[in-house]
């Protein structure tokens, strides 16, 4: 497997030092001073707002591989955090887990008899499954919550989360009853140069981590696992590419695409029980604010790859902990945007495009000034970040990106 | 053969509401209620004038959020972003109008320019990357929707407040009598009785069905409106006889966005006389259901707000008397949109058949295959 290879390791290894060094560096730069930047909680936080993102982010992966548009992630995760927040309230936190996914997966259901079974647009029954999903969500909460102490029509009582553990030896978890040496938080409260902050970020990473949270990110090389070195993954991608010519070759089309469809909407359940069970530990009327449309855009922007969706949804996992932590450090963000589109400029001049030069000149300039008479910014720009970068990605890359050809076109075996 | 026609496609929406009627009935059933004391609840309380004074009101946002979905969708252009065209239209319009002091008739109609302008250039920023970039509009529209609505919470917050307000709740001035719309009452009880103190007839229904019968106007009587449902039908046939795509993707975008920017108006200048917090939101999502429930055609489309708004006006009473769960009545728009979507394509499929097979009777030759996937 690719994923695996030591060369492959090892230049990820290199990117993710990449990432920290430049953000370390940034936070030494930055005024007004921001601490967090860089830093244990922002690590971890980071981490669990990028899980639903990025369970999401696979569901689309899964539908579209096989052809089938899902605009109807965002209602199968209210029906995961619905049934997510149903199930630990009865039967305990990991069967919350099972009954959201199952929730997702009854969603995704929906959307694959009225899509390959009945042969209706896709946007058009996605849409469909975005107005029914809150509606029952509701109508559930009116029946089940209300009345039970802290529910109501718009919430459930509080619900226990499934358990977070630290890595023995590195971030002091415990083994077989002993206490182990936290070496990562250790070295994160010394003043190293970058080592700190390498320390501090591997500590927000492997310290309090949630069984959940390691269980989607397993889904990630599984996704990959299936989808590229298994028969079952190849018909599934043949279904998207060219569902007529995998037809004649004895593939079964339409059980491809029912399969892949309700396995998405089984990972987008999982996104909103993770959300109900792990991130707020309640279900709450319209918690998933749009993050299974910020999944979708994953899809787009990590190029239809698993590994490249698990990128995007760390990104917007990144901009959702910051501002939620510190506005200050988004402002320093700015610096880096500016610093950013310059070297583009530098890199358009250099390659006599001089029409984008000056584009890409002057927007850096003007973020630069924007960073240089602000102290913050205004609260609205941290969580529309996924959306613009989205647009961007699609407005400048659109010929780096490759969907697969079939996808969101009609299917009816027999009809070319 | 017309007969049939008619019988077909009238078969879809009522087997869809019937089976919806039933789904909801079963969803009662199973938490212990009887759904034939609710649905009778609802029809008396219901067919009160005063009810459908509000459903009146709830079905002209809807109406007019149905036309601008259905614009897109005669083209086969899918504009989910009406929702943030709407609020960011209402919001500058509603600013603008309280900012100026004009007569009457020109203060409203300077409202109902500024918000189509805005809902207009809002929704040609997703038609401009979509013929420029080929960047998809579902998705576009679906970005800019966040992009509006941030946009609406940072301008509200920091530019557009009204600061002689001591309340709590964020609003933008309210705007003078002369830039609010008049209501309909009179012209009700002149037919009717006295319409209970308090509720008002808005009318901007008025404004909505114009809207409606310029949108029929257009697509079947004026050659932009041929080109676009050609389009729609079969885009390269289109092009062959000279209608240019991207023009044809830019305008509708730009007449789906100004009539986006009206659905915020009947609580703007009938209701309200500003934007605040409890502004309605989500009317755009609603739009979709209602434009495809009606087909994406103006009458259908009255009747699918029609239905909308009175199923949302007559839902309380269930609160009230205890029979049952309001949400049920969501639970049943739900169903009712997705039933309706199947039931059309069942319909369109054996329609494509039959007429495959009518042709060929006419001609004298055996049915080859049927008529593929031309939609």
């Amino acid at each position: 497997m690719e994923l695996l290879r030591s060369s492959t390791v090892l230049r990820w290894m290199l990117a993710a030092l990449g990432v920290v060094v430049v953000l370390s560096v940034l936070q030494e730069l930055a005024r007004p001073e921001t601490i967090d930047l860089v830093s244990v909680g922002t690590a971890e936080s980071t981490l669990r707002r990028a899980v639903p993102i990025l369970l999401a982010g696979l569901g689309g992966i899964w539908a579209e591989r096989a052809g089938v548009v899902n605009i109807g992630l965002e209602g199968m995760m209210v029906l995961g955090t619905w049934f997510g927040a149903w199930g630990a309230l009865e039967f305990g936190p990991w069967w919350g887990i099972a009954i959201g996914v199952a929730g997702g997966a009854a969603g995704g259901l929906l959307h694959a008899v009225a899509t390959v079974g009945f042969g209706v647009d896709h946007i058009v029954s996605g849409v469909a499954v975005n107005i029914v999903a809150p509606a029952l969500a509701r109508f559930l909460s009116g029946e089940v919550f209300s009345g039970r102490s802290g529910g109501g029509i718009t919430q459930s009582p509080r619900v226990e989360s499934v358990g977070q553990f630290d890595l023995p030896f590195l971030s002091g978890g415990e083994l077989l009853g002993w206490g182990t040496p936290d070496l990562f938080g250790w070295t994160a409260d010394q003043d190293w140069l970058l080592a700190s902050d390498m320390a501090a970020v591997l500590s927000g990473i492997t310290s309090s981590l949630s069984w959940a949270t390691l269980l989607a990110l397993s889904l990630v090389p599984v996704s990959v696992f299936i989808l590229w070195r298994t028969p079952f993954g190849l018909q599934i991608r043949a279904s998207g590419e060219h569902p007529v010519a995998a037809d004649s070759l004895g593939v079964s089309v339409y059980r491809m695409k029912f399969t892949a469809v309700v396995v998405s909407g089984a990972l987008a359940g999982f996104g909103g029980a993770f959300i109900a069970i792990e991130q707020t530990g309640v279900y709450r009327e319209g918690q998933v604010q749009g993050r299974g449309f910020i999944g979708l855009a994953t899809v787009i922007f990590g190029n239809w790859q698993p590994v490249g969706a698990f990128l995007g949804s760390l990104l917007f996992g990144f901009a959702d902990a910051l501002q939620l932590r510190d506005r200050t450090a988004v402002h320093a963000l700015l610096l880096l945007a500016g610093v950013a589109l310059a070297g583009l400029a530098l890199r358009a001049l250099l390659k006599r495009r001089h029409g984008s030069a000056v584009l890409l000149a002057s927007s850096s300039a003007a973020v630069l000034w924007w960073y240089a008479v602000t102290d913050e910014v205004a609260g609205e720009l941290p969580p529309i970040t996924p959306h613009v970068v989205t647009l961007l990605v699609l407005v400048f890359a659109t010929s780096r990106l490759r969907m697969p050809a079939a996808n969101g076109l009609r299917y009816r075996r027999g009809q070319e | 053969m017309s007969v049939r026609r008619f019988a077909l496609a009238l078969a879809a929406p009522v087997c869809a509401f019937t089976f919806s009627i039933g789904v909801s009935s079963l969803v009662l059933m199973a938490f212990g209620t009887n759904p034939i004391d609710a649905w009778s609840e609802m029809l008396s309380y219901g067919t009160r004038l005063e009810t459908f004074v509000e459903t009146g009101n709830r079905a002209t946002p809807l109406y007019l959020a149905g036309i601008a979905v259905a614009i897109g969708f005669r083209m086969n252009l899918f504009n989910i972003g009406v929702e943030g065209q709407y609020v960011l239209a209402a919001l500058l319009a509603a600013s603008a109008g309280a900012a100026v002091d004009l007569p009457p008739v020109l203060h409203v109609a300077l409202i109902i320019a500024v918000a189509m302008t805005v809902g207009s250039a809002f929704a040609g920023v997703a038609g401009y990357l979509k013929v420029s970039r080929g960047v998809h509009e579902v998705i576009s529209t679906i970005m800019l929707n966040a992009v509006a609505l941030a946009a609406v919470g940072f301008l509200l917050r920091n530019w557009l407040l009204d600061e002689s307000d001591t309340t709590l709740n964020m609003m933008t001035p309210e705007i003078p009598a002369s830039g609010q719309f008049p209501h309909l009452n009179s012209l009700v009880e002149t037919f009717t009785r006295e319409i209970t103190r308090g509720r008002e007839l808005w009318g901007f229904l008025l404004v909505a069905v114009f809207v409606g019968v310029l949108f029929h106007v257009f697509l079947n009587r004026t050659r932009a409106g041929f080109d676009l449902r050609a389009t729609g039908l079969n885009p390269f046939a289109a092009e062959a006889s000279g209608a240019d795509p991207s023009t044809n993707i830019v305008r509708a975008m730009l007449l789906s966005g100004a009539v986006a920017g009206l659905i915020g108006l009947p609580e703007v200048l009938g209701d309200a006389h500003k934007y605040d917090l409890g502004f309605a939101r989500g009317l755009g999502f609603t739009g979709i259901a209602v434009a495809l429930v009606g087909r994406n055609h103006p009458g259908g489309i009255a009747i699918a707000a029609l239905l909308f708004g009175w199923l949302d006006s007559s839902a309380p009473i269930l609160d009230v008397v205890g029979d049952a769960p309001r949400e049920i009545v969501s639970i049943l728009q739900g169903v009712v949109v997705l039933s309706a979507v199947v039931a059309y394509e069942v319909v369109n499929r054996i329609r494509r058949v039959s007429e495959a097979r009518d042709a060929a009777v006419v001609v004298r030759l055996p049915v080859e295959t049927s008529t593929g996937n031309t939609e």
